[in-house]
């Protein structure tokens, strides 16, 4: 894993698929395909200490939602982004809520770091609990 | 009109770095083509058949002068001199270098513009009636809607890889003037109850499999908008085609799924949306409101001397009511007879800047016909407006007649086209303007395309024409009955096909059939709903 913005240990066992997560009690460590349904794990968040989502491309945005849906029913564990990550998705993925990253091939970390801090205000309320710019306008 | 603050500026000056950024990347090999390629798109580039085209957004298609001036020295400087305007109020450039990009960029940007999501599968400009904020027939101006869904679509973190391209269009009126419901969503802003609210239409679009959008919410309090849009979003996201390109639209998605279990979905996620405070504080519509203020309207004359009866048929044909009866909306032609529809020159975007600023307040609009609107001139300038707009070829009394055409590029630039779209509009204009019969046929819409992707609207053609390959020969096959307004519906196919001479006959057949059939004030399109296919097929075919 390239980037992690955690302080935590490390999950270094491997992950089940959601259909298995979902059978299997004792999983902490899911892997969310495209077209899996991040809601199924919605009963099981206490257990989990990290999901992983996988884009097998970077156009399949998929995994941006699953993200977001995980955060907003409040699971705090790790959230890697994993497969066809590259640099210009970094930004988006971690205002969705990753908050580890694994790119299949490794990136550039000057271009990296760049690209996590693009945005220095934002218009959208999403998982990173960031104030928006149209809240900061009305403070 | 809006103006930036330093929020709205910064995010655009961070994306002109970013492009810069990724341009860097590009030519350094750390960005293959394939990755590069979705980057620029949403940038606005396209590699079209001869050179990039770049298309730069023009958000609900209003503008100032400053700003039309500056696409002026762009098209000079960076370009042929020339530019031209789309379907969707945006204007794109066909001539331009790669390198130059980055430059024109920060041209852009130093005018508060940008080509941000101007391709892409992603959320794209948000486009509205050119009439906005102007015409007597509006219950508020749309615009401030459309700003709001400007800045939560603009880089938008969960959905800049959607399945597919996505256009969302605002009206405030009872008359659809922007297509409004062949938009991915069409947003119509009502009143129930003395309180405004918005009805949402989702999955309308032409291209290959065209469709008209329902309804799916008759009214979403104004305060919960931007969640309501979120949630049609992200239930597209989720389950919108991948598999398949041509099917990746979310109008394939409501129609598989059905739209009733569609607007479940998107009901489902609304509710847990509303919980998660995503909307924007109301302060800041009522921040937004006061730029689209009405300018300080004065009274003055309420009729023109309609003696020049050149003067008094461009009254008749490019003036709109205006709220304000000492004004009038007017439309700049930019559809001359043998003209490339929807083109200008640099030298034409000056003079319309320039017009724009002695006789309107300093805006101009652009409509998805792709002509130009100075929207608030004086009817006391009325005669002094046109002559100057005459002597500039750009005094075309044509408005919504079948001069009016929209047309694609088409194969004279785009790579995707199989047929040429742009000759066709010229010979039919011709044809019609020295015959004469342009103005005995009233209202009728012509639109081209040069291809199945129907950038030329062909569905809501009053008469439509497609441009196909037919074993390598240009083949054009025509519809009828298409309307992209509040009256909206999907032209049918007539028949086989015909060849560019063909087409233009068959064109002048099926309004033979019009004139000779026609009852009191019906436009064609209400001659061939009442009297159906059936005759101008026998016209054609027999």
């Amino acid at each position: 894993m390239q980037f992690r913005f955690r302080d935590d240990e490390v999950v270094d066992h491997g992950t089940v698929t959601v259909d298995a997560c979902c059978d299997q009690t004792n999983a902490t460590a899911v892997r969310i395909e495209p077209g899996d349904d991040a809601r199924e794990l919605l009963p099981f968040l206490d257990r989990l200490a990290l999901v992983e989502v996988n884009f097998p491309t970077f156009g399949d945005g998929r995994g941006y939602s699953a993200a977001r849906i995980l955060r907003e029913a409040g699971y705090t564990g790790e959230l890697r982004a994993v497969g066809d990550v590259g640099i210009d998705q970094l930004s988006h993925m971690l205002r969705c809520g990753f908050d580890a990253f694994a790119p299949d091939k490794p990136l550039d970390e000057s271009d990296a770091r760049r690209a996590f801090a693009t945005w220095e205000n934002v218009y959208q309320s999403a998982a990173d609990g960031r104030k928006t710019i149209q809240e900061l306008r009305h403070e | 009109m809006y103006k930036y603050d330093n929020y709205d500026q910064q995010m655009v000056d961070a994306r002109v770095e970013e492009f810069r950024d990724q341009a860097r990347r590009r030519l350094e090999g750390k960005l293959s083509e394939d990755q590069f390629k979705p980057l620029r798109l949403m940038n606005g580039l396209y590699l079209q058949l001869h050179a990039y085209m770049l298309r730069v957004a023009i958000p609900y298609g209003t503008l100032n002068s400053e700003q039309m001036t500056a696409l002026a020295n762009i098209a000079d400087k960076y370009d042929r001199g020339y530019g031209h305007f789309t379907t969707r109020q945006n204007l794109q450039y066909n001539w331009i270098k790669l390198e130059d990009a980055a430059d024109i960029l920060a041209d852009l940007a130093k005018v508060e513009m940008h080509a941000i999501q101007t391709s892409g599968n992603c959320i794209r400009n948000i486009s509205s009636d050119h009439f906005a904020g102007a015409t007597h027939d509006e219950l508020v101006d749309p615009r401030p809607y459309a700003e709001l869904l400007r800045q939560w679509s603009s880089f938008h973190p969960e959905f800049t890889y959607l399945p597919r391209k996505f256009k969302i269009a605002v009206i405030a009126s009872e008359k659809d003037r922007a297509a409004m419901r062949l938009h991915d969503i069409g947003i119509q802003i009502v009143e129930q109850n003395g309180e405004l609210g918005a009805r949402f239409f989702v999955g309308g679009g032409m291209g290959r499999t065209p469709m008209i959008a329902p309804m799916i919410r008759d009214f979403v309090p104004l305060d919960q908008l931007i969640t309501y849009a979120e949630a049609c979003l992200r239930v597209y996201n989720r389950y919108g085609r991948r598999d398949n390109k041509y099917k990746a639209r979310i109008k394939i998605l409501v129609h598989e799924i059905g739209k009733d279990e569609y607007t479940r979905q998107v009901e489902e996620e609304f509710k847990h949306l509303l919980d998660q405070g995503i909307e924007p504080p109301r302060e800041e519509l009522e921040r937004i409101k006061p730029f689209f203020a009405d300018p300080a309207f004065e009274d003055g004359p309420k009729t023109v001397d309609r003696s020049d009866p050149d003067f008094a048929l461009w009254i008749d044909r490019n003036t709109h009511r205006h709220k304000h009866d000492s004004y009038v909306s007017a439309v700049i032609s930019l559809k001359p007879v043998g003209g490339i529809p929807g083109d200008a020159t640099g030298e034409q975007m000056r003079l319309m800047a320039q017009l724009a600023k002695q006789y309107s307040f300093d805006e101009l609009r652009i409509m998805h016909t792709q002509n130009v609107v100075l929207p608030h001139v004086k009817i006391a300038d009325l005669h002094d407006l046109w002559t100057e707009l005459d002597a500039a070829g750009l005094g075309s009394p044509n408005m919504d007649s079948i001069e009016d055409m929209i047309a694609c590029p088409g194969l004279d630039y785009c790579s995707l086209a199989n047929a040429r779209s742009i000759p066709l509009a010229q010979r039919i204009s011709e044809r019609f303007d020295a015959s004469g019969k342009t103005g005995k046929l009233g209202e009728l819409k012509l639109k081209i395309s040069g291809c199945i992707n129907a950038c030329g609207h062909h569905h809501a053609g009053h008469i439509g024409i497609l441009g196909v390959d037919k074993k390598g020969k240009e083949n054009y096959q025509l519809s009828l009955g298409g309307s992209e307004a509040e009256d909206v519906s999907l032209a049918k196919i007539t028949g086989p096909g015909f060849d560019e001479d063909g087409v233009i006959e068959a064109v002048e057949k099926v309004t033979d059939v019009y004139l000779d059939q026609r009852e009191g004030e019906e436009r064609f399109l209400d001659t061939y709903r009442r009297i159906g296919m059936a005759p101008f097929k026998e016209a054609l075919y027999d």
